[in-house]
């Protein structure tokens, strides 16, 4: 368990996935992918272990993932084969609220 | 966060599209992430403080963008237009420095100390030696360090550099664009130069959404609509005098014929009405967006999107009629208060000074420190009022107000008046010292091909429409008035031309 914070990297210890923490609640949260706690990129993820079941749908990159209280959002930067959750359930991709292209 | 996040996901999930597009040479995101390694290689190799680049758009921008990230420096893009004591003040805040520039330039600055010199084509060449030695995968993850310093434009005073860090641009990307949010056949037209804050977020943008960006260095309105054609351009950005100078050559044509322009936004400057309102017309088909936002902010904060337009053009409601001439609303992520002179919050319609709040805003500058306040706000020093809906309207900036006998006069509103006079093609009201008031308000007018206005004609004009005050004691009348390349009026030479009689 950790405080996360916005811009914080992390890892899947099962899979390929990487994300980056774009909002976090001010409490402890554990994020899971594949049923697994995320590691820190770059940091000594101990690979190995297999995806827990009904954690295996995967991660598709750009993807925004959030919970059901809406306080936590995880951008997916590298995809992979398992389910990003938080205590045994699984987060959600946010719908894109299209902007106009200004730039 | 880092930039080279966006070039990685962009790399990682559609490595294949192209990137980025300079005359016939192009780069997928692949390639662009493979040259930015190396470029970052040599960049890690020559210990200097700085990657600088004195040149027009090219392909060697966008790699130098993201290898200065890769590596760690801050990225510094200087006015290619500058020359003598000007540059040479600028350059000597970028040493110890690489610096990239155009081969014509290459001797003139060589030799210097801390200054390594190296041609656009070299730069593009070494980065994209196959086998070259590159750098690994790995990039700071402090969010505060430095990606960019800009120059602001300055029109009001000597260049400062704005500090921008890898925070404010990733969050303003992930804020506003979404990932591979672009088709395949998607294009942008970037017109604006390096240097200037939209030509950083174009490049950003572009590479997170899978927008192939098209390079074009030098604005002309042939060269733009040339361009746009043969790449199909679907998204373009422009400053209003460029959107004047298309409206003006199409208008001869007779048709825009640009069929697969989707989206055509605009900034950087205010746009007069009448410009926007021709533009709107010969592009029916056509998405326009007003973006307002400032060096400080990382770019747009707030737009007046396409529904907005259309609204306001077929509106019966002044109120609705109006807000073709505003910024439109915030952005999600971003809050805008308007103060006063205090620092008090101002209601709905009242004028003052526009406030911002969020990730993507820096108001830092090198060597001055953060502007921003502690509850999280920015003074942009832009005069401005939001309606009861929430649109924003600016008023120019707070500077340039002119203090008549202690009254405030904003001189936008007396150009506003001026311009919608028949004869009157441009204006600018300003200050100038004078004994019995403080300041007195005087005017420079640009009359339109074969028109003609006396003195006292105009100032009964404005007399009718504000209040004697604010009617201009002396009238000017230029040829043209002085904007820098990216459209701003040069109040500060309009001052002192008019002092100088």
């Amino acid at each position: 368990m950790a405080v996360l914070k916005a811009g914080t990297r992390l890892k899947s210890s099962v899979c390929s996935t990487e994300v980056m923490v774009v909002a976090a609640p001010k409490d402890d949260v554990e994020v899971t992918c594949g049923g697994a706690p995320l590691g820190a990129l770059g940091g000594d993820t101990p690979d190995g272990g297999s995806i827990a079941e009904g954690a295996g749908e995967g991660t598709q990159i750009g993807k925004r993932y959030v919970n059901e209280a809406g306080d936590l959002e995880i951008l997916c930067t590298k995809p992979g084969e398992g389910s990003l959750g938080v205590g045994g359930t699984l987060l959600t991709v946010k719908g894109a609220k299209p902007l106009p292209s200004s730039d | 966060m880092n930039l080279m996040m966006l070039l990685e996901m962009a790399a990682e999930g559609m490595g294949d599209r192209v990137a980025v597009v300079s005359g016939d040479d192009r780069l997928t995101y692949s390639e662009l992430f493979e040259a930015s390694g190396r470029a970052a290689a040599g960049l890690r190799a020559s210990e200097v403080d700085h990657l600088a680049i004195l040149d027009t758009s090219s392909l060697a921008l966008p790699v130098a963008v993201f290898a200065a990230a890769w590596a760690g420096k801050p990225f510094v893009p200087l006015n290619y237009r500058l020359t003598g004591d000007e540059l040479d003040r600028l350059v000597e805040q970028v040493l110890p420095g690489q610096l990239i520039t155009d081969a014509d330039r290459v001797d003139s600055l060589a030799g210097r100390s801390g200054l390594e010199v190296i041609g656009r084509g070299d730069y593009l060449a070494g980065a994209r030696g196959e086998g070259a030695e590159s750098l690994e995968p790995e990039w700071s993850m402090d969010p505060d360090e430095i990606a960019i310093l800009l120059f602001t434009s300055g029109t009001t005073g000597p260049p400062k550099a704005a500090v921008i860090r890898h925070k404010h641009l990733v969050s303003y990307i992930l804020m506003s664009v979404e990932f591979m949010s672009a088709d395949e056949n998607d294009a942008a037209l970037v017109c604006v130069p390096p240097y200037h804050i939209a030509g950083m977020a174009a490049i950003a943008s572009s590479v997170y959404a899978g927008r192939r960006i098209v390079q074009l260095p030098n604005f002309t309105p042939e060269a733009w609509l040339e361009l746009a054609r043969k790449e199909q351009v679907t998204n373009a950005f422009v400053v209003p005098t460029m959107l004047a100078r298309i409206v003006e050559l199409l208008e001869g044509e007779g048709s825009a014929d640009l069929p697969h322009l989707r989206a055509l936004s605009y900034g950087g400057g205010k746009m007069p009405q009448s410009v926007i309102e021709r533009a709107l017309k010969l592009f029916p088909e056509t998405n326009f967006a007003n973006a307002y936002g400032l060096t400080e902010t990382s770019s747009t904060i707030s737009i007046l999107g396409p529904e907005d337009h259309r609204a306001a053009l077929t509106s019966d409601d002044a109120k609705v009629r109006r807000r073709l001439v505003s910024v439109g609303q915030p952005l999600p992520a971003i809050e805008v208060e308007i103060r006063d002179g205090e620092g008090n919050a101002l209601g709905a319609n009242e004028r003052g000074e526009i406030y911002v709040r969020g990730e993507q805003v820096s108001g830092e500058y090198l060597g001055k420190g953060s502007q921003v306040q502690e509850d999280g706000f920015f003074p942009t020093r832009d005069g401005g009022s939001l309606d009861e809906e929430g649109y924003l309207f600016i008023e120019g900036r707070i500077d340039d107000i002119i203090v008549r006998g202690g009254e405030n006069i904003s001189p936008g509103e007396i150009e506003d008046a001026l311009l919608i006079h028949e004869a009157i093609a441009d204006a600018a009201v300003v200050g100038l010292p004078d004994e019995q008031w403080g300041e007195k308000v005087v005017a420079a007018v640009v009359c339109k091909p074969d028109r003609s206005a006396s003195e006292a004609e105009l100032q009964q004009w404005v007399k009718d429409r504000l209040r004697s005050s604010r009617t201009p004691e002396s009238f000017d009348f230029w040829p043209e008035l002085p904007y820098n390349e990216t459209g701003k009026l040069l109040r500060r030479t309009v001052r002192s031309r008019l002092m100088a009689g």
